[in-house]
């Protein structure tokens, strides 16, 4: 369907972008990549009156890496994270994961501040800004602040932002070549978005032993979550079969995953648990 | 309803255009500059028969708006060549076979065109990918694989 009627304005600085969300009173929206909000718009889940297009802001489109933090801002296009050199050495489950989200049409335009504000339970990125711990960077009003990536994230398709408020960038620590990861998801057609899937990462100690243990379900739940209790059960352990065995069924066990047109509660459970035990086998592998 | 005064290049051409600021950059190139080669088959981002290029990449027209299409540089099915005219994409589609009733067949060129522009040695797997994001319920792929194979090599000599 052709999109309903919307007023518009393109500024380019964040400050620009933020006084017309003020105005908006709520009823403005942000426009960057568009990926996710035209289409909604187009189904008229969406009737926004102002769309504030913030693809001008020069300075959100730039990926920043310093000694103890990788800044992507909210502009930048999952085309260049998949391509990006230094994250492919420095974080490389970002590109990764990356590399299934959508089609290439849409990554050539989505952004990660977008996938990010619209916060999709199925959607890779805000999974993997949870399971690496990543902070958002916000700006409103009444300046910046930071705040962890489980906090803004919490409620799907509904993200912990004023109406005021933008994010403008995500960070993330750089990892060191001590760090084994795997990432699997299972759709119906290639580029479709995800049954379920999973995300983990860890540091190899010098006894090869698991150590400071992330796991994350995504698709699975009412939004990306950590799996803590198999997390502790991996936490310091040598992996080898008898381990991934377990972990897995405890991974089927914890979940508690929504039932809909595309899968069964009981087919989400079983695959999140074979998800599982292919990302571990993966980062066993590297 | 809103109108905006847009500016940008099509096909290598200048042009303009007053638009409704709700008009998609696929609706803008369709009814306000009469190219109707880009087609609009499910116009919420799913099916790619929209596709263009824009700035050098392959994008769904129908989500993105023309506006903001304004200063780019857009190619559309009619800048990869005419009848009688082919380019390589279209001259190996012809030769293998690659479309039947052809109504995905613009957003295939331009995605491919946009592909084997960066990556003339693409492989397989990868166009296979690449095409993943474009529907179409003809031909079964095969034969649209086969042309964009045969079509890397006029794309490599390109490039060299």
């Amino acid at each position: 369907m052709k999109l309903p009627s919307f007023a518009y304005a393109r500024p380019t600085s964040v400050e620009g972008a933020i006084h017309h969300l003020v105005e908006g009173g709520g009823e403005a929206r942000l426009i960057a990549g568009g990926q996710s909000l035209l289409p909604m718009m187009a189904f008229r889940l969406l009737r926004p009156s102002m769309l504030v297009d913030i693809g001008a802001i020069e300075e959100l489109k730039t990926i920043t890496v310093e000694r103890d933090v990788i800044r992507i801002g909210a502009l930048v296009r999952w085309c260049e994270l998949e391509r990006n050199q230094v994250l492919m050495e420095k974080l490389p489950l970002l590109p990764a994961g990356i590399a299934h989200v959508a089609h290439y049409q849409i990554r050539n335009r989505g952004t990660v501040g977008g996938s990010l504000a619209h916060n999709d339970p199925a959607a890779e990125m805000p999974t993997l800004a949870i399971v690496c711990d990543a902070e958002i960077v916000v700006v409103g009003p009444a300046g910046s602040r930071v705040a962890p990536a489980r906090e803004i994230l919490s409620e799907a398709l509904s993200p912990a932002i004023e109406f005021d408020e933008m994010i403008v960038a995500v960070q993330f620590k750089p990892w060191t070549s001590s760090k084994r990861w795997g990432f699997s998801e299972i759709s119906r057609r290639r580029g479709d978005f995800a049954i379920a899937g999973i995300a983990l990462h860890y540091e190899l100690d010098a006894e090869a032993k698991m150590m400071d243990v992330h796991v994350a379900v995504f698709g699975a739940a009412e939004v990306p979550q950590r799996l803590r209790e198999v997390e502790n059960l991996l936490e310091g352990r040598l992996i080898g079969s008898n381990l991934i065995m377990e972990a897995s069924a405890r991974v089927s066990s914890i979940v508690d995953p929504p039932e809909d047109i595309h899968a069964s509660a009981d087919y989400r459970r079983a695959l999140a648990g074979v998800l599982f035990e292919r990302a571990l086998r993966e980062a066993a592998s590297r | 309803m809103d109108k905006v005064n847009i500016e940008l290049v099509v096909n290598g051409r200048s042009v303009a255009a007053e638009v409704p600021l709700r008009a998609t950059l696929a609706d803008g190139l369709r009814d306000y500059l009469r190219l109707t080669g880009t087609h609009i088959g499910c116009e919420h981002g799913v099916c790619g028969a929209c596709t263009v290029i824009v700035n050098g990449e392959a994008v769904r027209s129908c989500l993105m708006l023309a506006v903001q299409a304004d200063g780019a540089e857009v190619t559309t099915v009619e800048g990869l060549g005419a009848p009688g005219d082919f380019g390589p994409l279209q001259a190996a589609f012809h030769k293998h076979h690659a479309l039947q009733c052809g109504f995905c067949t613009p957003g295939i060129l331009t995605t491919l065109h946009a592909l084997l522009s960066k990556e003339p040695d693409a492989s397989e797997d990868r166009i296979r990918d690449v095409v993943s994001g474009n529907l179409c319920r003809c031909t079964g792929y095969i034969s649209i694989v086969a042309a964009a194979l045969d079509a890397r090599r006029a794309y490599l000599k390109e490039s060299h």
